[in-house]
């Protein structure tokens, strides 16, 4: 995928101070050795995105940043997830964090495997996905999002991979997170392909084609990016609510291709604390192919 | 009457120039070995259907076994892009010239596991509630809405993938064809039954008692099944459940092989073209790469008791 890997930035809980709320915001955040201790924009965003499938039972996995996000999760708020891999899992228990949603250690110990027809027909399409799990090269303010090309389709710029499942999981899972690095070229005013619905063209919109469609979803509720935390306002557009750590309003807003809207007090996301950041260091991504 | 034959003589008799041709396996079980031997022969003008291209579509459409992909997703998991294909596909040139433009067809992952099992099920289309308000039908117009007969519901349609001939790879089959395999299924199964032709490629040939033995895990019957080829470590650098691991490695060092054209041909020249087989392939990779890639435990399944009624 060419979505564009940010260069591995450290924040620090001090820099807390550089939120929208200043320094007492930091207060939000867990206290003790915590605040000590450093954390790169990575690790920060797969934390939040961890942190946000609080009281979800069945989440499906998309590859690459909502895998570990998803396997952080089931070690910290959410241990009785069940993990949905496409590949045709379905109560994954991976003893390592697999590179691809196809690892030989999601079936080792799984609740089932089935055939793909078997996962998309009765497990996705039969409405038994609480949360789909995905992440895009574009993203508009609806949250319509495109993994197919940039540029025109019949010559792109950049041949992306395309829909695989997301197309059908954006459709049919209860509610969809999205997972993925904010900048000016994935933040869109317009995206240069539709491969996975989110609210089209705003709420009213996207709940008359949900009903008259018969989509089991409710689209998009939360995005998770490197610098900030965003969910869907009553209009279906993205809202920004929470400010990670070292990340600054002026930069969340440089990196999108609209002015956000705003909740009222946009607060500071809790630093990591070192159970997650021991988590995803010693034990789900140890070579540091998620969070460089 | 057996069915075994060399993967050299299965290729030769039963993949043709211009076929449509599915290598099929979701990241498990996928047949590089048939790729490298279809490679080595030179066939042409194929039609490559796969949920997933992977590295082995990279290679055949690097070595212009293609003129076009179906697939749902395109890309190295984990990793990037499949670059061999982007140069076809973004850097097109007039056809005739290198590289030759690559033709697309491509589909959500349900839309192709409904497109092989329509063909599977002899069905007109495969209905499937995906593609709302996407622009994948504007993209593909085989990507059809149709109105429910039995209401005034609209879903979409896609028609039915019947391949010339499907591969599948597994962890064992008698020499009948009759194929059992455990892990990741993908939809191999769906794949073999719509095709009209299917090569069975496997790391351990049994006895027909054993796949008697244990009659649910058998996905593929004997019936429809052309040619059983024995080729042990024959899905590296993909991997067969309980045998042997994913090389992750190699998946990573392809990302750097495929950038550039000439270091993909030198690779197709050293790894494909300059090895005979599969067998030459292992031997090359060494012992000390094969047995890093072993599981590092077993994990055997319990037993269960069919019981025997006359």
């Amino acid at each position: 995928m060419s979505e564009p890997r940010a260069v591995a930035e450290t924040g620090t809980a001090a820099a807390a101070g550089t939120g929208p709320q200043g320094p007492a915001a930091a207060g939000t955040g867990p206290q003790g050795p915590a605040a000590a201790t450093t954390f790169s924009k990575s690790e920060m965003m797969i934390v939040a995105a961890a942190r946000e499938l609080a009281g979800q039972r069945v989440c499906f996995v998309g590859v690459g940043l909502p895998n570990i996000a998803v396997n952080l999760a089931r070690r910290t708020v959410a241990p009785n997830l069940e993990l949905v891999y496409e590949s045709g899992v379905f109560g994954a228990i991976p003893a390592r964090l697999p590179l691809s949603i196809g690892d030989p250690t999601i079936v080792t110990g799984a609740t089932a495997v089935v055939s793909m027809f078997e996962l998309f027909s009765f497990y996705l399409q039969g409405g038994l996905v609480d949360v789909g799990f995905l992440g895009a090269a574009q993203i508009d303010r609806f949250g319509n999002m495109n993994s197919t090309v940039i540029g025109d389709y019949e010559h792109p710029k950049t041949r992306l991979p395309g829909s695989g499942g997301a197309c059908e999981i954006a459709i049919n899972a209860r509610q969809v997170f999205v997972i993925m690095r904010q900048s000016k070229r994935s933040f869109v005013a317009e995206i240069d392909f539709r491969t996975s619905p989110g609210n089209l063209g705003g709420a009213e919109t996207a709940a008359r084609a949900r009903r008259e469609q018969g989509w089991l979803g409710r689209g998009p509720s939360v995005v998770v990016t490197d610098l900030a935390i965003f969910h869907f306002d009553e209009t279906g557009e993205m809202r920004l609510d929470s400010i990670h750590p070292g990340a600054t309003l002026d930069q969340v807003r440089e990196t999108m291709g609209w002015e956000p809207k705003m909740a009222d007090r946009p607060v500071t996301t809790p630093t990591p604390t070192p159970e997650e950041l021991r988590l995803i260091r010693e034990e789900l991504d140890p070579e540091g192919a998620y969070t460089k | 009457m057996s069915k075994v034959r060399s993967m050299r003589d299965a290729v030769a008799d039963l993949v043709h120039d211009g076929d449509v041709v599915a290598i099929e396996g979701f990241t498990h079980l996928i047949c590089f070995a048939a790729g490298h031997e279809i490679i080595r022969q030179r066939k042409r003008d194929l039609t490559l259907a796969r949920l997933t291209p992977d590295l082995i579509y990279d290679q055949m459409v690097a070595a212009g076994t293609a003129r076009k992909l179906v697939f749902s997703w395109l890309g190295n998991p984990g990793v990037g892009g499949l670059h061999a294909i982007r140069r076809r596909v973004e850097d097109a040139v007039p056809a005739g010239e290198d590289p030759a433009p690559l033709e697309l067809e491509e589909y959500s992952h349900f839309g192709m596991v409904g497109r092989y099992t329509a063909g599977a099920s002899n069905l007109p289309f495969f209905p499937l509630r995906s593609y709302f308000e996407t622009d994948l039908p504007k993209a593909n117009p085989l990507i059809r809405p149709i109105r429910s007969p039995f209401g005034d519901e609209t879903v979409y349609a896609v028609p039915p993938l019947k391949p010339d001939v499907t591969v599948v790879h597994a962890q064992r089959a008698d020499a009948h064809g009759n194929t059992q395999m455990w892990g990741l299924l993908g939809c191999q199964k769906e794949a073999a039954f719509a095709a009209k032709r299917v090569i069975v490629v496997v790391e351990d040939l049994v006895d027909e008692m054993v796949i008697r033995a244990d009659p649910n895990r058998t996905v593929i019957p004997g019936l429809i099944v052309d040619a059983v080829v024995v080729e042990p470590f024959g899905a590296h650098p993909s991997y067969v459940q309980g045998a042997y691991d994913r090389d992750n490695h190699f998946y990573r060092d392809w990302d750097a092989i495929a950038r550039e054209a000439v270091t993909t041909q030198a690779w197709l020249e050293e790894w494909v073209y300059g090895v005979s087989g599969r067998a030459e392939y292992v031997e090359k990779l060494g012992a000390d790469r094969v047995s890093s890639l072993r599981p590092s435990g077993e994990a055997p399944s319990g037993s269960v008791d069919y019981g025997v009624y006359r």
